[in-house]
């Protein structure tokens, strides 16, 4: 397309719109549409990014964190506390290792036991937490000296259920990002819809212009036109109901866990912005096209 | 201008023209006459393009009309002014829009072609009825608008069809007189009718020949009418 004939579909020309007469319903439906499914391209975007990160992060902290767990009596449990620690303080690739203290066991607890739980009186394994180094320690090797100097101590690198918990959030993105390919589509199929009634409606229109000699590219311009605007003023409503709706959920926090992670982070506010302007390419692809095919069978 | 050889013309059920030649020659002054349903319509359709002949060659503007694509077309259509029977206006659209569609649909700029407009809408008669709608226009008002819309982008040659169908003896005299003016104008003008008397009171006036078709074939008709 020229400079001139794009500037001509955005600016419009004020002649060539009175050609083709307004259509009051089916334009609100179509504006209607088009928010509606901007709106919900927003919370596919955001659930598709949201899971994203925490894919990453899940791989990324899971990855690099170990947790050794101490199984003895009560009254070696200390002293096998201090020979692990002593033993990851000695592990080439073992970055640091902390004993949990009694509070944060208790927390962690919380959620399942509720709050105020005697721990003391528990059979409660400690709990060391383990921070990889970069290059990492060797699993094997570890796990062997253990054994060896501390019966009670059980390394569990979370590889058992890391992985599903990654995989899980990875499918959650792919699933927003065909949730979003499927609004894409459907928005193209409604505006070939409306379009294409449009177009039936004004046959009588078309044939006069026809007559007078109007290029089809004069004549596909002036419904293609309308019905990009209608799309991206549609959109732009829908988008800012969405974005409001995503900033309105409560902010991320450790008891929400996922849930309330779920909203754009710092540069990725800019993103639903995008979904206007692909969804009036969306409508004027699917306007040109259909535009294209009805002119095309005319005499 | 235009120019048909041995064209035939085939609606499916049988044929409704055949082997017709003729050749409207710049500046000339047709009527084309026959009796309801001969062909007189499609015979102008396929003068300008709107229909494709089954047999022959149709020339217009030394263009190959069947040999046209669509903006070809298109563009045909600007260089030959067409009245049509029943008119053909967006209802939508003020008189003096429609007048000025031709202008509009080839992307000039109307403000340049106001006085132009005017000047015609004046010619016309319609200076009163510009701001109207097309449905309020008398049968009369809206062949002179049609007669306007035709001629907006000064074209070579005017085709009407039946222009005089639907109006009184007065209305019709007055159309005939603008469109002689368009042939002295050295446009070339090619109009169907079956009103003889009309014919008749063209030819005092312009020499004017009359075609006729009768049984799928076209005549030239004898000068005494």
């Amino acid at each position: 397309m020229s400079e001139g004939r794009l500037r001509k579909l955005i600016v419009g020309d004020a002649q060539a719109d009175r050609v083709v007469p307004p259509s009051g319903f089916t334009a609100q439906l179509t504006l209607f549409v088009s928010g509606a499914m901007a709106f919900l391209a927003v919370f596919a975007l955001a659930l598709s990014l949201a899971s994203g990160r925490l894919a990453n992060r899940w791989a990324d902290e899971l990855a690099r964190a170990a947790t050794l767990r101490i199984n003895a009596p009560a009254e070696q449990r200390l002293a096998q506390t201090e020979a692990a620690l002593t033993i990851l303080q000695q592990t080439p690739g073992v970055a640091s290792a902390r004993a949990l203290s009694t509070e944060e066991q208790v927390a962690l607890l919380a959620p399942w036991f509720g709050s105020g739980l005697p721990i003391d009186s528990l059979p409660v394994p400690q709990l060391i937490e383990v921070i990889e180094g970069d290059p990492g320690y060797d699993g094997t090797g570890l796990r062997l000296r253990l054994q060896a100097e501390v019966p009670g101590a059980v390394l569990d690198d979370h590889t058992r259920w890391r992985a599903p918990l990654v995989d899980a959030a990875r499918a959650l993105r792919r699933l927003g990002a065909v949730s979003i390919l499927l609004i894409a589509g459907a928005t193209a199929a409604m505006i070939t819809l409306a379009a294409n009634a449009a177009l039936a409606a004004n046959a009588q229109v078309i044939e006069v212009l026809r007559l007078v000699g109007a290029l089809d590219s004069y004549i596909a311009h002036a419904f293609i036109r309308r019905f990009t605007l209608r799309a991206l003023g549609g959109s732009a409503v829908g988008v800012a109901l969405g974005m409001v709706g995503v900033w309105l959920m409560p902010a991320a926090s450790n008891e929400g866990g996922f849930l309330t992670g779920l909203g754009f982070q710092g540069w990725a506010w800019l993103l639903p912005l995008l979904i206007p302007v692909l969804g009036a390419l969306v409508a004027f692809a699917a306007t040109s096209r259909a535009a294209k095919k009805r002119l095309g069978d005319l005499t | 201008m235009i120019e048909l050889e041995n064209v035939g013309y085939n609606y499916g059920g049988g044929e409704l023209l055949s082997q017709v030649s003729v050749k409207l020659a710049p500046g000339s002054f047709h009527f084309l006459t026959g009796p309801s349903g001969s062909g007189k319509t499609t015979l102008m359709k396929l003068c300008y393009g709107a229909l494709s002949p089954t047999s022959g060659r149709v020339r217009a503007m030394n263009m190959d009309v069947q040999g046209l694509d669509r903006d070809q077309m298109a563009h045909l259509r600007r260089r030959v002014g067409v009245v049509h029977q029943d008119c053909r206006f967006l209802d939508h659209l003020p008189v003096i829009e429609n007048i000025a569609l031709p202008l509009i649909v080839a992307g000039k700029d109307l403000s340049l072609e106001e006085a132009n407009l005017r000047e015609l809408l004046n010619w016309v008669g319609l200076s009163q009825r510009a701001d109207a709608m097309p449905p309020e226009l008398s049968g009369g008002e809206r062949q002179r608008a049609a007669l306007a819309r035709s001629v907006i982008l000064s074209p070579d040659v005017i085709i009407a069809d039946e222009p005089t169908g639907n109006v009184d003896w007065e209305m019709s005299q007055r159309l005939l007189q603008l469109l002689v003016e368009l042939n002295r104008m050295g446009k070339t003008i090619l109009v169907a009718t079956h009103d003889m008397a009309l014919i008749r009171a063209a030819k005092k006036q312009v020499q004017a020949r009359v075609l006729r078709i009768s049984s799928k074939q076209l005549q030239q008709a004898g000068a005494d009418l």
